[in-house]
């Protein structure tokens, strides 16, 4: 009989850490050698940058002090902080965005709960935060708070409201495009038809500008539309053709058994569309759906052109007033890192949600 | 036009199937012939025939998967028209079985089996759930009632897929070859549940190659090759002194091979 053979280690230098570093980085030679020249340029393009952020820079709050610095002065954002956060928002109502934030935390905190997961009263708390952030911000109605009209709303918690908002709406309106596009009804699909290829044909600025200069034209003059919410619509517009399109390709994806297994049962377009279709079609569409939801954030940045001040307009405004004028790079550099911010946390969710769909 | 093909051995039963002089194109090809058919009450028929002939095509036309364009279908009294509730209605009393399962993966084996019952029959989800555990206990798949489709095997999942038919308690069971994707050793699974079912009385009509099968279950065989019905006879005379060449051939092919 043939003896067993007992399991055994690998040989270490072929495994771990080591056996990593070997085979990648340093044999044969010209493997070494390139280890060296990346090496060499990644240090001599992150040397410049790094003594400008930290080794010559300062965070005084003190202009004057800051200029004798040849590096970043970081005492700028320190300074400016509140007005990157929520533009000229009312100084003394600028608890109302914080109170605002921390039920939107508190929120995140709850769902992080295991068991309180999917559980209704969770489902319903968020479906009513739009509301109450809305309400806490704007104020009036019956909230007894004073109102800040939209025209004061600025910063990051204008671009996080856009975003959050057109993510919001322009799902829903996707997802009925892309139904309407793939039906049977003729008028249904040719209207969706149209509206998707007109709307994806037009650049997002050219539709804000519609929103903002051409739509008063067709109202009668005694209405005046928010600029806020003109934009929202344009961004909402714009970006439900896009996700229609990418919820087509899930829809398109999913076998026709599917479609005859739900017929076969006798469901109805509806049922079927809500329990057999859409859960598989989204599914399959959640990489490309997130990577729409980081263009709208991002994509926000041109609302600047009709007059709003998000966060990137708060880094032009702020730079040119007197006393930290022509700071601009600190400024980027920390708009930048937001903007960063935000959409990696939005593809690590993304990838999380791939993670949890995947084993079934 | 030729005459109904009806089975006259169990003339006491009524007729839940008929269809008259139906005609069916994909385009332009013909693909079902001047089909003139009677099922009865708890009649089984097999339908066989090269594969192209159109035994797919008939079944699917029971509940409307596939649209005719000539000649009438009557389900259970209904006649089968571009109504959609129409359509949904006789849905709900037709079972079907697929080759490929089609189980719903994104939803658990019980959600699979539920799902048809609570939100077409408007059922109570307790009295669904429990009719769910009856139906896959029947099919051998009682513990699984958890997992999803995918962590089944194609013999488990076609049982389900039996079991899903089965729980919105259809008058009719269709069966389009529903061991025809199987690994060999998991055909004998899903025929046994399928005999289990015939015993039961169950109205049945199968698309199927498995002639040991339907020797031993069906009450009428039905032999079709390019979209007619060649030979339709009582099971026995089917297998013992079939009249027609074309199906002698075939029968001759599939049996000693």
């Amino acid at each position: 009989m043939t003896k067993v053979i007992e399991d055994r280690r690998p040989p270490v230098t072929k495994t771990g850490t080591l056996g990593w570093i070997r085979s990648n980085l340093l044999f044969p030679w010209y493997n070494a050698l390139l280890t060296l020249i990346a090496g060499w340029a990644i240090i001599s393009a992150v040397r410049p940058f790094w003594n400008w952020a930290v080794t010559n820079a300062t965070i005084t709050l003190d202009p004057t002090i800051a200029k004798e610095y040849s590096g970043a002065a970081w005492g700028f954002i320190r300074d400016m902080w509140p007005v990157f956060m929520v533009g000229v928002y009312p100084e003394e109502h600028r608890w109302r965005p914080m109170v605002a934030l921390l039920i939107v935390l508190a929120l995140i905190m709850l769902t992080l709960v295991h068991k309180f997961r999917g559980t209704k009263w969770l489902y319903t708390l968020w479906g009513l935060s739009p509301l109450a952030v809305y309400l806490i911000i704007h104020g009036g109605f019956f909230t007894g708070l004073p109102v800040v009209d939209t025209h004061y709303w600025g910063g990051l918690m204008l671009t996080i409201i856009l975003a959050a908002v057109a993510m919001l709406f322009a799902f829903p309106i996707s997802v009925l495009l892309a139904l309407g596009r793939t039906s049977d009804m003729p008028v249904i699909k040719s209207f969706c038809v149209a509206y998707i290829e007109l709307v994806r044909g037009v650049p997002l600025i050219t539709i804000l500008f519609m929103a903002s200069v051409v739509l008063p034209l067709f109202l009668p003059t005694n209405v005046e539309l928010d600029k806020v919410l003109r934009a929202m619509v344009g961004i909402t517009m714009f970006f439900s053709a896009y996700l229609a399109e990418n919820i087509r390709g899930g829809l398109q994806g999913l076998g026709k058994g599917q479609y005859e297994a739900a017929d076969a049962i006798g469901m109805g377009y509806w049922q079927k569309t809500f329990f057999i279709v859409l859960p598989q079609a989204l599914r399959i569409v959640i990489p490309p759906m997130v990577n729409n939801f980081i263009g709208i954030l991002k994509d926000t940045s041109l609302v600047g052109i009709v007059g709003l001040v998000d966060l990137l307009q708060i880094a032009f405004a702020t730079t040119s007033n007197p006393k930290w004028f022509g700071r601009l790079e600190e400024a980027y550099v920390f708009i930048a890192l937001w903007y960063w911010i935000l959409c990696y946390s939005l593809s690590r969710y993304s990838q999380h949600l791939e993670k949890k769909y995947a084993s079934k | 036009m030729s005459l109904t093909h009806t089975a006259t051995h169990l003339a006491d039963n009524s007729v839940i199937i008929e269809m008259n002089g139906v005609n069916k194109w994909y385009d332009q090809f013909h693909v079902l012939k001047d089909i003139n058919l009677q099922v009865r009450q708890q009649e089984k028929v097999v339908i066989c025939g090269p594969s192209g002939s159109g035994k797919s095509t008939l079944i699917r036309t029971l509940n409307r998967l596939e649209e005719h364009q000539e000649g009438d279908i009557i389900v259970d009294g209904t006649t089968l028209t571009n109504d959609t509730k129409n359509i949904e209605v006789i849905r709900r009393e037709v079972g079907m079985v697929f080759q490929q399962f089609n189980l719903f993966p994104h939803l658990s084996i019980l959600d699979n089996v539920t799902i048809g019952p609570v939100w077409v029959r408007k059922m109570p989800r307790k009295q669904a759930e429990e009719i769910a555990y009856t139906f896959l206990e029947r099919v051998g798949i009682g513990e699984q009632a958890n997992k999803y489709p995918g962590q089944l095997s194609g013999g488990q999942q076609q049982r389900v897929a039996i079991a899903r038919a089965l729980a919105m308690q259809p008058k009719i069971m269709l069966f389009d070859e529903p061991t025809s994707a199987l690994d060999p050793e998991m055909i004998k699974e899903v025929l046994d549940v399928m005999r289990e079912l015939a015993d039961q009385g169950m109205t049945m009509i199968c698309v199927t190659h498995e002639m040991g099968f339907a020797r031993e279950v069906a009450d009428t065989m039905v032999f079709m090759d390019q979209g007619q019905i060649v030979e339709y006879a009582p099971c026995k005379d089917f297998f013992n002194n079939p009249r027609e060449e074309r199906c002698k051939a075939f029968l001759e092919q599939i049996l000693n091979h």
